[in-house]
């Protein structure tokens, strides 16, 4: 799991790419675009421990 | 056609006019687990008295889905081929999505097995068949109808039974006592022992429609079709399966704000059928409003009283896991019990049917709730996650594998069970066996047939098997004068178990030990742990 800094000089792009993906969409549509996604990044990360981790460090600020 | 229930015969057991000798089996429930019990044990000439409070088999088809490994084993039982013969083989599943499908899946796409990934055929039949199967040993199963046990006293190396008759009542002894009494059972009610693990509030019907015309279209393929989101039920999922005799199983989510009382009448019914099969006309063979649960017992063996099938450990439907994990739990618990009978082995062999079954029956939970919980999402979140990975199914493959609409029954590995050796070898230990077509000298035959029932050392392609006492040995792909070699005409058994191997196998049918040297010593210690030396 990586918690640093892993995107560099392309983190604002990244973000704003993320917010123009949900521009226009109901917040109902959004929750459902962000679902889609968390289940796309688990299968581009494919590793269940990675990804074991991951869900237990967003839980934890929960 | 409808089922024709005909009552099995009832005659006064002797104990109630003189007391028996104690028994050295006795099983409680006469249905597909306790039947099979009987059946594998006189096989290997233990005899039993098997008690039952009812004389007819199962009221409505139940369990149907009988998958290969089951068949496997029903064929060294002696029924198989029967089963073969009248059920409706299918192997591939689909999943639709409202009226699309969106995935489905061939559970067997190779040749070279006996028998197919799936048969279905109603329980009554499994049943009938193994009763007069049972029947072939009258000196060695002693089949009791209308013979209801009503109390057990447990006892360190015996139990007692009160068992009532139409006659009135009487007592039995026996060293062994085979719970194989089902979901409800008197004798785990009895023991008050907790049946612990997580319910379900979703309400389910389950329906038996006779009808000619199919309602799987016109080519009338028998296979699995599964929808979440069904175009003609207001509910979340539905299920058809075919039988025999033209009957097709019915099952459709009803949500957990269901009266099961009022839904269970055909003025319900039928209007909900009609949505699904349009105008073609049907009758309803026989139906039922559940609501289901995955639970199992801490152990399965109480000093002498063990835990069989149901009675030790029950799961949702989706993934035919019941009663083909109660099949398994047989395989396992026979050669051991008959150990033990004979003076083979010592009584805490059957402690490893607990650690192994017990082992099976925690994968069946896990995989019956991961589907059900699939299917019937708990929150809005769950729902939203579910439907996305449905949406998602239709463009991309990777959400097709997560649609879970029950993973079907497959043999669970033993590979930590203590009685294995670990080894490599292309077929782990731990393993179930995979079936090959070999010939021999007395021509066509099938690797399952040849090794399953007894520990057998099995040589593969360019190794010899060496001699160890008391262990049956067999060639595929190879001839030796010592032992009986079969050849791998279509090469499916060294594709599977590789070339150079020896493998030990377990009378259940798994790989316990693999060998790539003819060490007799080595396979001689493995046979020992296999038999529970160490136990």
């Amino acid at each position: 799991m990586i918690l640093d800094d892993n995107l560099g000089p392309e983190g604002d792009c990244v973000y704003a790419a993320l917010m123009a993906a949900h521009e226009g969409l109901s917040e109902a549509e959004s929750h459902s675009l962000n679902a889609r996604l968390v289940l796309m990044l688990a299968n581009e990360v494919g590793d269940p421990a990675r990804l074991e981790a991951l869900f237990k460090a967003a839980r934890s600020l929960a | 056609m409808a089922y024709a229930y005909t009552p099995f015969p009832y005659s006064p057991p002797p104990g109630l006019t003189a007391p028996e000798p104690r028994h050295p089996v006795v099983i409680v429930g006469a249905g597909p687990i306790g039947l099979s019990m009987a059946v594998d044990l006189a096989l290997r000439g233990v005899k039993s008295v098997v008690l039952d409070d009812n004389n007819v088999v199962s009221l409505g088809s139940r369990a149907i889905c009988w998958a290969k490994r089951t068949l496997e084993i029903f064929d060294r039982l002696g029924i198989g081929e029967r089963m073969l013969e009248k059920g409706v083989t299918w192997k591939v599943g689909r999943q639709f999505h409202g009226a699309r499908e969106v995935y489905n899946f061939d559970l067997l796409p190779e040749p070279g097995h006996k028998y197919p990934a799936f048969v279905n055929l109603q329980q009554y039949y499994v049943e009938e068949y193994l009763v007069e199967r049972a029947q072939d040993f009258p000196d060695l199963i002693d089949l009791r109808f209308l013979n209801k046990v009503t109390d057990h006293k447990g006892h360190t190396d015996h139990v007692e039974l009160t068992v009532e008759t139409p006659d009135g009542p009487y007592t039995l002894e026996t060293d062994w006592y085979i719970a194989c009494d089902g979901a409800g059972s008197a004798t785990r009610k009895r023991m008050n022992l907790p049946f612990e693990g997580q319910t379900f509030d979703e309400h389910f019907l389950i329906a038996d429609v006779e009808m000619e015309t199919s309602p799987f279209g016109d080519h009338d393929t028998p296979e699995r079709w599964f929808w979440f989101a069904p175009p003609f039920h207001n509910g979340q999922s539905a299920l058809l399966h075919k039988q025999p005799d033209n009957i097709y199983r019915i099952d459709l989510q009803l949500g957990p704000e269901t009266d099961p009382k009022a839904e269970a009448t055909e003025q319900k019914v039928v209007p909900r059928l009609k949505q699904m099969l349009g105008e073609a006309p049907f009758r309803l063979d026989w139906m039922s409003v559940y609501k289901f649960r995955c639970a199992r017992l801490e152990k399965f063996v109480h000093d002498r009283v063990v835990f069989v099938g149901d009675s030790a450990h029950v799961v949702s439907p989706f993934g035919a896991r019941g009663g083909n994990g109660g099949v398994q739990d047989v395989d396992n618990l026979g050669w051991k019990l008959a150990a033990v009978v004979h003076g083979d082995a010592r009584p805490s062999l059957i402690e490893t049917y607990n650690i192994e079954r017990g082992h099976g029956a925690d994968e069946n939970m896990r995989h019956s709730a991961r589907a059900t919980n699939f299917m019937t999402p708990k929150s809005p979140i769950e729902a939203l996650f579910r439907d996305q990975v449905l949406t998602l199914a239709s463009e991309h493959p990777f959400a097709r594998k997560l649609i879970n609409s029950g993973r079907l029954s497959q043999p669970c590995s033993l590979a930590h069970s203590p009685l294995q050796t670990a080894g490599d070898a292309p077929l782990r230990p731990g393993s179930a066996l995979i079936d090959a077509p070999l010939i021999g000298a007395r021509g066509e035959s099938w690797l399952l047939r040849e090794v399953q029932g007894q520990f057998t050392l099995l040589a593969v392609g360019e190794i010899a098997a060496p001699e160890v006492p008391g262990l049956d040995r067999i060639g595929v792909g190879q001839s030796h004068d010592r032992y009986r070699c079969f050849d791998d005409h279509q090469g499916h058994a060294q594709r599977r178990y590789g070339s150079g191997f020896l493998y030990l196998l377990r009378p259940d049918g798994h790989v316990c030990a693999v060998f790539d040297q003819p060490d007799s010593a080595a396979i001689a210690r493995a046979f020992d742990r296999a038999k529970g030396a160490a136990a």
